[in-house]
């Protein structure tokens, strides 16, 4: 536990996170069920209609055509490759989170993909070995270290988030171990493989994405609920009680 | 003689005492096999229909049949509503739960379930939780990653019906929620006007 804290404020020693930390931390309570906290709804609006413009205009179209010229095999690789790219950052998160068997599940997963599995070609880890992937991020570090959601955000191009996920996501840039070694054109050569997995994700929930975006009385709440609920579900490991509706209680 | 008359005044004790309790709480007529075997044959039907080579209209029929039998709609309808549903009179009551019925099916049917399109569901377990049970599924789709999907059943009256649908933690009924408030707020809260909406949204 100490070793966690020691890792921990080397790390803040390095990042600008404090400052970031102390903007979460303003409100350090976790909304359930279908609780929103959102006092920025106008500025979150104009960037969602942003989003939505530019999905018409790029992603949605993108998508198409990546649906065209890909195999479910191509697809494959793709996402393969970049869930190998982040299982470092994910292990060092698991490490942040004092949880050992993420750590050591995630580590042995990178290793065994990048070297049996062609630089992650192939996930051999999962196929032969029964360690399927395991999705963390700091997101989720600072909701084990006890901060709390925040308010929520749509960022322009990023899209829905929370004040804790969007900290989260710029500590990660910096928390990458791959980021940290690799240079800069192979930085480049991993983004670009990722842009291509995101257009890739974009054909693959197509259906669902449309539905918000498109199908929707008023897609801003509906991307809005549809965030917080699925990530309140992976930070709590499930729905709770709060989620589930007393169907016999008085409106 | 004597034995018999014991346990049959024991017997009337605790059937009289049962009595009270299942007036006083909903009774727990359901179990988790008659949940997990209600979303089995809904999600086979689901699964049929999603399938099936049809009009979109003929399939929102389908849908709307599937819902009356398996899930308890006019409850679902005056949760998607809230407040608004209370504060309405006795004819639009009636009017906007037959209204919803119809939107019901378009929206869960054409555009939740799409998802389904071509996956494999399997009941994986279900637990107790407070007015039912919590029945979860894996779906598993052509391309992408399994995915968890969760049916609230509860006892209405004695039998197993649907409640809601949680999707990764999505709840449905919240989202139906979120959808109807924004549509009776576009109608400056005009509940006659949203139930003539009702009648052709998806």
């Amino acid at each position: 536990m100490l070793k966690i804290k020691n890792l921990s404020n080397s790390f803040s020693a390095k990042l600008p996170i404090a400052a970031m930390v102390i903007a979460v931390s303003a409100c350090s309570d976790n909304p359930t069920g279908s609780t929103i906290v959102d006092p920025y709804e106008d500025d979150n609006r104009k960037a969602h209609a942003f989003n939505k413009a530019v999905d018409k205009a790029l992603f949605r179209p993108a998508g198409e055509s990546y649906g065209n010229l890909m195999t479910e095999q191509d697809d494959k690789i793709i996402n393969n490759v970049v869930e190998n790219l982040s299982t470092p950052k994910k292990a060092v998160n698991n490490l942040l989170q004092a949880n050992m068997e993420g750590f050591v599940e995630n580590t042995l997963r990178f290793t065994i993909n990048s070297t049996l599995g062609l630089f992650g070609y192939f996930d051999v880890a999962a196929n032969d070995f029964g360690l399927e992937p395991k999705e963390t991020d700091f997101g989720q570090t600072l909701h084990k270290w006890g901060f709390g959601e925040g308010r929520y955000q749509e960022l322009p191009l990023l899209g829905p988030s929370t004040g804790r996920d969007t900290v989260g996501f710029v500590v990660d840039i910096f928390l990458d171990p791959v980021g940290a070694v690799t240079s800069p054109s192979v930085s480049l050569g991993i983004s670009t493989v990722k842009g291509v997995e995101f257009v890739g994700d974009r054909y693959t929930y197509a259906d669902l994405i449309d539905g918000v975006l498109y199908e929707s009385e008023d897609s801003y709440a509906a991307s809005r609920i549809y965030y917080l609920q699925n990530r309140r579900f992976f930070l709590n490991g499930g729905i709770s009680e709060a989620d589930l509706e007393d169907p016999y209680a008085t409106e | 003689m004597q034995q018999n008359n014991h346990l049959n005044r024991r017997g009337f004790i605790i059937a009289g005492s049962a009595t009270i309790l299942g007036a006083a709480t909903p009774s727990f007529a359901i179990s988790s096999g008659s949940a997990e075997g209600l979303v089995n044959s809904l999600v086979a039907e689901v699964l049929k229909t999603v399938n099936a080579s049809m009009s979109d209209n003929a399939r929102f029929a389908k849908f709307e049949q599937i819902f009356a039998r398996y899930a308890d709609v006019p409850l679902i309808a005056r949760k998607s509503l809230g407040p608004a549903y209370q504060a309405a009179n006795k004819s639009q009551q009636a009017a906007y739960v037959d209204a919803f019925k119809g939107y019901m099916a378009r929206s869960y049917g054409g555009r939740y379930f799409k998802q389904f399109i071509g996956a494999e569901i399997k009941v994986t377990k279900s637990k107790k939780i407070s007015g039912g049970y919590l029945v979860d599924s894996s779906v598993k789709t052509k391309g992408g990653t399994p995915f968890l999907t969760q049916w609230h059943v509860i006892d209405a009256r004695g039998t197993d019906k649907m409640y809601n649908i949680f999707v990764e933690g999505v709840s449905i009924l919240t989202d139906t929620r979120t959808q109807i408030g924004s549509m009776l707020d576009a109608r400056g809260g005009n509940i006659d006007k949203l139930i003539a909406h009702l009648k052709t949204a998806r």
